[in-house]
């Protein structure tokens, strides 16, 4: 038997369900990457998911973004597209992300510091936001990004809008 | 997920604890050998594995029986419980483990035909590996799915140590990073799967300055899961704090009912996979939930799930594996349903 792998992108997934037979659907934050990306606006960091601090956010890659940076790791996992990622050491990271502060944040400007390299992730592809550095994503077209982090200043929190509610 | 060597461990009970475990004789007929553990009894034949305590008996397939055990001595008790089937079972109090029969099956709580008892983990534990040991057959692997591995069946003959003491893959901070967890290739012994022949196998561009080597860092992912040997095993591949990315690849059944103590996510990175959502007390069915690639979903604290694989499927479990969580949990102050709107 030949096998074919179903990965979804933002122009063709086919979404699941919570089928009830006595619970609410709203029990299980029921929600899609793909849908989430292709209705929010680009680099809009929207949680899907929430563990106590910690949250898994969706951002549709598009254009280039804004520079961020955060006091722990973060990782970003290309769901579909090719996302260039541009890191920067920063002369001062505490300035942006206090140690111990939670979430990416913005820089508001160019980051000061030292380059250290680049990064272009295609689907399935995962890759490291060191912490202390600065980053931002660059895409020629649409994409889609999932990012581990922790719950911060950027985070959109829209789960009536995106999740399964009857 | 903080499981085995490095689970999170919470303060004794004070609860009267059992402690005796006995490895019986080998059988003559059947060539397996029997164990004890406190008044429970395990015994296989042939097909089936046995479980007795003073009020009871079950049985169950013992191919079920062995794939069951070996998630719950590879995920040292795991989080919650952990149901072999809608009657035998195991409750991790981390640090201390409830050996159950009937506890979470209302004809049986209800009767009064229920039995538990509580061990220190690292009496309990062994015992389990004694189990697997002796009652895995030469052929048979647990981890594998149904049609990547020989029969469980028969007499004993002969055992699978390598397979049953698979070192689960406990990245520190991610895969691939010098210093952590490899990547997987056909070099070193992980060819990919059958069922992942079109996963695209390109690494990402990776431009480090001289001196950020180990900081510009990538992988494929997809590619890595391609080629995981074992199903529903999860793996940590990147970590932010307490927070676990632990994917793995599912095909044919999860092998328990997992009734986690706290939320747990599912993003299901390919293909489909399909959730029967039951009550953890009483096993009385509460949804069915349907997840192809990109669905996110979170089981409850207080359910069990059963996962069903078609085809070989991506799922990426996220866990918060902080040593805080037990501690919430005993004062009920973890919460049930991870977000409410």
């Amino acid at each position: 038997m030949d096998y074919s792998t179903s990965l979804g992108s933002l122009t063709d997934y086919e979404k699941g369900k919570v089928i009830p037979i006595d619970d609410d659907p709203k029990n299980y934050v029921f929600s899609n990457v793909f849908e989430v990306a292709a209705t929010s606006r680009p680099y809009e960091r929207v949680a899907v998911a929430k563990n106590f601090e910690y949250v898994i956010e969706v951002a549709r890659a598009e254009g280039r973004s804004d520079w961020y940076t955060a006091a722990h790791d973060e990782f970003a996992l290309a769901m579909d597209g090719e996302v260039e990622i541009e890191l920067f050491k920063l002369d001062a990271p505490a300035a942006f992300a206090p140690e111990g502060s939670h979430g990416a944040r913005k820089l508001g400007g160019e980051p000061e510091g030292r380059r250290m390299g680049r990064i272009v992730l295609s689907r399935g592809h995962q890759g490291l936001l060191p912490r202390g550095a600065a980053y931002r994503f660059n895409a020629a077209s649409p994409g889609c990004l999932m990012i581990q982090t922790v719950e911060g200043p950027e985070t959109v929190q829209k789960w009536a809008e995106i999740c399964q509610n009857s | 997920m903080a499981m085995s060597a490095d689970a999170p461990t919470a303060a004794p009970s004070g609860e009267a604890l059992v402690t005796h475990t006995e490895i019986g004789p080998i059988d003559n007929a059947t060539g397996y050998r029997s164990f004890t553990a406190g008044s429970f009894t395990f015994s296989r034949d042939e097909y089936f594995a046995r479980i007795s305590w003073p009020k009871g008996t079950h049985t169950m397939p013992v191919d079920a029986f062995l794939r069951a055990m070996m998630r719950d001595v590879a995920w040292g008790f795991f989080y919650g419980t952990v149901n072999f089937d809608d009657v035998v079972g195991t409750v991790n109090h981390y640090g201390e483990v409830t050996l159950f029969a009937g506890r979470y099956n209302d004809a049986y709580h209800d009767a009064g035909r229920d039995h538990e008892e509580r061990f220190p983990s690292e009496v309990l534990m062994p015992l389990f590996k004694a189990i697997m040991s002796d009652w895995t057959n030469q052929g048979f692997d647990p981890f594998a799915a149904p049609m990547e591995t020989g029969s469980a069946w028969g007499s004993k003959n002969g055992s699978n140590e390598d397979a049953i003491t698979r070192t689960r893959v406990s990245a520190k901070r991610m895969v691939g990073l010098p210093g952590d967890t490899p990547l997987r290739t056909d070099a070193n012994g992980f060819p990919a799967n059958r069922m992942f022949p079109d996963i695209d196998r390109s690494a990402p561009v990776i431009e480090a300055e001289p001196g950020f080597e180990g900081e510009v860092h990538a992988y494929n992912l997809f590619d890595y899961l391609s080629r995981s040997d074992v199903t529903w095993n999860p793996s940590v591949c990147s970590v932010v704090g307490e927070s676990l990315f632990c994917p793995t690849t599912e095909e044919f059944t999860l092998p328990v009912d997992h009734g986690n103590d706290r939320c747990e996510w599912f993003i299901t990175l390919s293909d489909e996979i399909d959730w029967e959502i039951k009550d953890k007390e009483s096993a009385k069915p509460r949804a069915t939930v349907v997840t192809r690639a990109g669905d996110v979903s979170c089981m409850p604290a207080d359910i069990r799930h059963k996962g069903f694989a078609k085809k070989r499927a991506m799922l990426l479990v996220w866990e918060n594996g902080s040593p805080m969580i037990p501690e919430l949990i005993a004062k009920g102050e973890a919460p049930i349903v991870a977000v409410t709107w």
